[in-house]
């Protein structure tokens, strides 16, 4: 962000009546400027000037242990998904410059959407630029004028922007609630399509969804089931397929939205799904068609990443080993957590209010340890969280040092 | 049921969500008046949905700013 968010408006007096349109933002600029005033490194604008390991950096000057990014697996350094980036850009180049639908699709796009058949043992698979344009592209698409979408309060902004974009009516129930989604499938007019949106795991507080019972009562109600599985391929379920896989639902999943930015360790999103007229999506879903596809290096080290995601049950064993220490450490240490028991790869820190969440912030990245701040609106019921997202690559060793770090920069703040 | 009566249980649904006491009107809005976040919306909507077994969609919410609005609304979808 630049430094042009504190100056006065300029003009400052406009011409005519109108009225500047960033005045809307008045607000948030002050809760900023007297966050900053306040004397705290900007939370919102860290650089990491060198990445050292998938669970270290260079960070404001400092190295820093990185328990805030989305490399579950640590894939982002490994060797093998290196090389075939280097080997595609020599081959393919640095961009296809188009369409899918045009000359944006490569024989690599073709070989990453077989890995994620293979991944997920389904039909269909077909890749966006992004997990955000996956949920956008194929939510606003699949629910139309007239037809319901039944979707969990908690969703990721993803979600919510592809109900907004497409015109289907939208019916939002309270967080997990299995009986007040029930009864509003209940309630939706007799011929009416229906879409249920929920997500494997809520990457706010961490917590998974009861999927086995939310898809059973989806489905005893004619609806379409969408899960977005961001937070848990390659980690959660047997086969790293997801929660809806964990919970022995899968088969009854219309279709799984998934991203190449976390487990994957790049950048890309999809969707899978064995619905027979899948492949139609490819020429009416506007945000996979009206964007260009994704670079040739990107979708070779994704594809190489998920095929190494199929062979890796030492990995998840000790990620979730680690998702356990941390959540234990915390607890006993008196901090307030997002979920009792550690369900994912994310531990949820509840602060009490934004400053003193800020000022936890920093007091940790001062230790040298960098984590998430996460804030209203983003957060479930105007909470501020520090947002732990471990990694299968952080050591036991450095799990007992983020908790030392904890403990210090806890007492110094007095939250514990 | 008639607009009185819908008037009458949703001026006692509303009664919790109205912290400050606010003397509520037609005229009284959601957002201004009574001052409702997303999530009072949330469980407002709920209650009401579940006394009257409707369904209240965000697209028609969009269209409800005040008290009066809200009180026509459910008039109408409890006949539809
Ligand atoms: C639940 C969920 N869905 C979708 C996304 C979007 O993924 P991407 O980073 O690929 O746009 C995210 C990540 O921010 C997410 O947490």
């Amino acid at each position: 962000m630049s430094q042009g968010i504190s100056q006065p408006d300029q003009p400052v007096i406009r011409e005519g009546d109108t009225p500047d349109l960033f005045s809307k933002f008045d607000p948030l600029i002050q809760q900023r400027k007297d966050l900053l005033d306040s004397g705290i490194e900007d939370p919102f604008s860290l650089v990491m000037e060198k990445v050292l390991s998938p669970t270290s950096a260079i960070c404001n000057g400092r190295e820093t242990i990185l328990l805030g990014t989305y490399n579950y697996m640590g894939m982002t350094f490994d060797p093998d998904v290196i090389a075939a980036g280097k080997q595609a850009l020599d081959d393919f180049g640095s961009g296809t410059t188009g369409s899918r639908v045009l000359n944006g699709t490569y024989q690599g796009h073709r070989e990453v959407e077989q890995a994620l058949r293979e991944f997920y043992a389904m039909d269909h698979a077909m890749v966006f630029s992004t997990g955000y344009q996956a949920n956008l592209g194929i939510i606003s698409t699949i629910a139309g004028k007239g037809d319901y979408i039944v979707l969990d309060i908690d969703s990721h902004a993803s979600i919510w922007d592809g109900c907004a974009l497409g015109n289907a009516e939208v019916v939002p129930f309270k967080h997990n609630d299995i009986e007040a989604m029930e009864k509003r499938l209940r309630r939706i007019p007799e011929g009416a399509g229906k879409l249920v949106v929920l997500e494997g795991v809520y990457s706010m507080l961490g917590d998974v969804a009861p999927l086995k019972e939310m898809v059973a009562v989806a489905k005893r109600y004619g609806a379409m089931v969408l899960v977005d599985e961001a937070h848990s391929m390659g980690f959660i379920g047997p086969n790293g397929r997801g929660v809806a896989e964990e919970q022995g639902v899968i088969d009854e999943v219309d279709f799984v939205i998934g991203t190449f930015s976390k487990s994957v360790g790049t950048v890309g999103g999809f969707c899978v799904s064995n619905h027979p007229k899948f492949e139609i999506m490819r020429l009416v879903c506007r945000p996979y068609v009206f964007t260009a596809s994704l670079p040739p290096s990107v979708v070779a080290t994704a594809a190489t990443s998920i095929r190494k995601l199929m062979r890796n049950a030492d990995k998840r064993a000790h990620l979730w080993e680690n998702s356990k220490r941390l959540h234990a450490g915390l607890r006993k240490h008196g901090f307030q957590l997002g979920t009792k028991e550690p369900q994912s790869a994310i531990v949820a820190v509840i602060m009490p209010d934004l400053e003193r969440g800020a000022a936890m912030w920093e007091a940790l990245l001062k230790e040298g340890l960098y984590v998430n701040l996460a804030r209203p609106p983003a957060t479930p019921a105007n909470m501020t969280l520090l947002r732990c997202s471990l990694c299968a690559e952080h050591s036991e060793e450095q799990v007992e040092t983020i908790l030392g770090m904890f403990e210090r920069a806890g007492k110094r703040v007095g939250i514990i | 049921m008639n607009r009185a009566d819908v008037d009458t249980k949703i001026r006692s649904l509303i009664e919790p969500f109205n912290k400050k006491g606010i003397a509520i009107t037609d005229q009284t809005t959601f957002a201004g008046d009574l001052e409702f976040d997303s999530l009072t919306v949330m469980d407002f909507v709920a209650a009401i949905e579940d006394e009257f077994d409707i369904i209240i969609s965000m697209n028609q919410q969009a269209e409800i700013e005040t008290y009066g609005q809200l009180v026509d609304a459910v008039c109408k979808l409890q006949n539809d």
